[in-house]
């Protein structure tokens, strides 16, 4: 019963996806890239291509954990003068739009030098999710945790093919919302092949959990997407949605993979479906 | 000589830690279970003591500057690691840590460098110890420091130019993790100073504490007492933990971090972290950080490569807030005084970091008085920096000007 709590926003919405059948959609983008009201504009071609859930990236000075794709985007958005509280009313401004659960990810420094408290409480009141902490690992994140309880905020903390099974079970556990499965070992990024580290990932995960997995992998296209709905509960896309906007195709570029992702999501019956 | 401190977890009071992508955690507390195993097998222990007799020229000496005391009106004693085999400290924890990644089974290395310093000690560990070596650099580093990359290069090195972020160390830092992430299974990444990640900020400490625990020894030698102060700059802080870590306890022995004051700590062109007094979380601890009002990381400035960099290890944070060590800044122009002045009293030209010490112990020598005998870690020598001082003392151009 602890479950239906856990769930929160993001995890409810990628459970819907669930009862329908398929995997949810997850897609991210960074806020501030190309600008202010271009990111907001992209973001929004994102609920109009039917993600589930929105992951906004907050750009950051010194993003260890991500490729050369979003590397630039947030480079430059920070030198186009992108302020922490743009996120804030990006957060505001997508959620005015439409009714999809937004988190951001965000590297844990500008979240410690907004404060903590402060911060929560201040997303929460703009609408959003949660956040989703790839710097963060639960056994640094008792504040956060703290904060984020009293502002029923999602939790999303990652997992990965080196975590043990002891590790898994730690972070599952201290998530709310869904568990990132982050199934390569390396950075953002798109890639070609198809990772085999998803499927026993995602096992091992959900052998610890019955929240959402939601896997990130480097999905470019439908078809990744299809295969990769058959054994997760949700599909992440970053990489090669910037790509869009790095590649100068706007907003319509953005809605046009989105659009054609939702359907690899729709493709095969999705192992979730089941659930 | 064992330090409580950090803990499990790695946290010095509320610093240090590890904020890092679950991915590494794991390798993470492989590292840890690997060093703890090692530093406690008196083989490991033992084979790293030989080869720094052998082959690094540790221990290093202790200098009675006599010269240099009458001016600075107070005894100077030098702990010469500049006289080390790659002229620094930095080959203790090189050699350290590529003696682990042998025990660990691991064929590769990865390092981060700035000034090319830590860049070189570590490739020179790897040919020593036959490891395949790749040396992130940023690009604007690799064309200021060119040199090192050939020395480098010649030891077997493979330097990779980074061009993201400011092009210098800190982004150098983040594209070697990018690296560590994805190839963790047969790397080990090779941190050149005592921050980031648990376990690396007490792993490079206590393979440089030989600096500290060797002049504790040295100054019993020569003074039958220990020195009234201990004084090492500050970048990351790895020769300065080597330093202090031995007189941590002996609370009699003050102790004093000399940060990197640029134009002038007031300019705000400085890499003068814990003076500068935020707190916040980068490469994996929280400690320390020169940041704007949003969490960014702001670019330091310091005519000292080995010294400019944004953060500082977590150690240094946790003994400056305990007030167990003092930190303050010294400005380019002071520690470039200090490096021509040891150059003609004792005819030793060092380091440009070093000399940031040698500039902060003039300042302690005021304060403390004749009576006072001052050590001083001379971490390095000063060779890689002529291209600065021949610019800054106008010595080839205009080889009067730098006169007095």
């Amino acid at each position: 019963m602890s479950e239906v709590v856990a769930l929160g926003k993001a995890g409810a919405a990628i459970r819907k996806a669930n009862a329908a059948g398929r995997a949810g959609l997850v897609g991210y983008l960074p806020a501030g890239y190309p600008s202010y009201e271009g990111g907001i504009d992209a973001i929004k071609a994102l609920v109009d291509g039917g993600c589930d859930v929105l992951e906004i990236g907050l750009p950051y000075s010194d993003p260890v954990m991500d490729g050369p794709a979003i590397q630039r985007a947030a480079e430059a958005a920070l030198a186009g003068g992108f302020r922490v509280r743009d996120v804030l009313r990006t957060v505001e401004a997508i959620t005015a739009y439409a009714d999809v659960p937004v988190l951001v990810m965000t590297y844990w420094n500008p979240i410690e030098r907004y404060g903590v408290d402060r911060w929560a409480a201040d997303f929460a009141g703009a609408g959003g999710a949660g956040l989703i902490t790839p710097d963060l690992i639960p056994d640094e994140g008792a504040e956060w945790a703290a904060a984020a309880d009293k502002n029923e905020l999602d939790k999303v903390f990652l997992v990965s093919p080196s975590s043990t099974d002891e590790r898994i079970r730690m972070t599952t556990a201290a998530c709310r919302g869904f568990v990132y499965a982050t199934a390569v070992m390396g950075v953002t990024g798109v890639r070609e092949a198809a990772s085999d580290l998803a499927a026993p990932l995602v096992a091992r995960t959900k052998a610890t959990t019955g929240l959402p997995v939601g896997v990130g992998i480097g999905v470019s296209n439908a078809d990744q997407a299809a295969a990769l709905a058959t054994f997760t509960d949700a599909v992440i896309v970053g990489s090669a949605l910037v790509k869009q906007l790095l590649d100068g195709n706007g907003p319509a570029g953005v809605r046009s993979l989105t659009e054609s992702l939702a359907e690899g999501v729709r493709r095969e019956p999705s192992a979730a479906a089941g659930r | 000589m064992s330090t409580v401190l950090p803990d499990q977890l790695g946290h010095f009071g509320r610093f240090g830690g590890r904020f890092m992508p679950e991915a590494l955690i794991a390798p993470l507390d492989e590292l840890t279970q690997a060093w703890q195993s090692a530093m406690a097998d008196p083989g490991f222990t033992g084979e790293f003591d030989r080869m720094l007799r052998e082959w690094a020229g540790v221990p290093s000496l202790l200098y009675d500057a006599t010269r240099l005391s009458e001016v600075a009106g107070a005894r100077i004693l030098l702990k010469r690691e500049d006289l080390n085999h790659t002229g620094a400290h930095k080959v203790r924890n090189a050699l350290g840590q590529a003696l682990l990644t042998k025990r660990m089974g691991k064929p590769r290395v990865i390092a981060e460098t700035g000034a090319g310093q830590h860049g070189v000690a570590t490739a020179t560990a790897c040919a020593y110890l036959d490891l395949e070596c790749v040396v992130y650099m940023g690009e604007v580093d690799t064309q200021r420091q060119a040199l090192n990359v050939a020395r480098m290069k010649l030891l077997g090195a493979e330097v990779v130019p980074v061009t993201s972020g400011s092009r210098t160390l800190k982004d150098a830092i983040n594209e070697a993790l990018r690296d560590w992430v994805a190839s963790v299974d047969k790397t080990h990444y090779l941190l050149g100073t005592a921050a980031g990640a648990h376990p690396f900020p007490a792993m490079v400490r206590d393979f440089v504490r030989g600096i500290g625990d060797e002049a504790r020894a040295q100054s019993l030698e020569l003074l039958g007492k220990l020195p009234d102060a201990a004084v090492a700059a500050v970048g990351g802080g790895s020769n300065a933990i080597g330093l202090f870590a031995a007189f941590v306890p002996d609370e009699e022995v003050k102790l004093y971090g000399i940060e990197p004051g640029g134009d002038g700590f007031e300019t705000g062109r400085h890499a003068a972290t814990i003076s500068a007094g935020q707190i916040g979380v980068l490469h994996g601890a929280r400690s320390y950080l020169l940041q704007d009002e949003d969490g960014q990381t702001i670019e330091s400035h310091s005519i000292s490569a080995g010294l400019d960099y944004p953060g500082v290890g977590p150690e240094h944070s946790w003994l400056a807030e305990t007030k167990r060590a003092a930190y303050r800044p010294v400005s380019d122009a002071d520690a470039m005084e200090a490096f021509k002045l040891l150059s003609r009293t004792e005819g030793i030209i060092p380091a440009i970091e070093s000399a940031h010490a040698v500039a902060g112990a003039l300042e302690i020598a005021k304060e403390l008085g004749p009576d006072a005998t001052i050590l001083v870690n001379l971490s390095g020598r000063g060779d890689k920096d002529m291209d600065t001082a021949s610019t800054w003392f106008h010595l080839i151009d205009a080889p009067e000007a730098g006169r007095e």
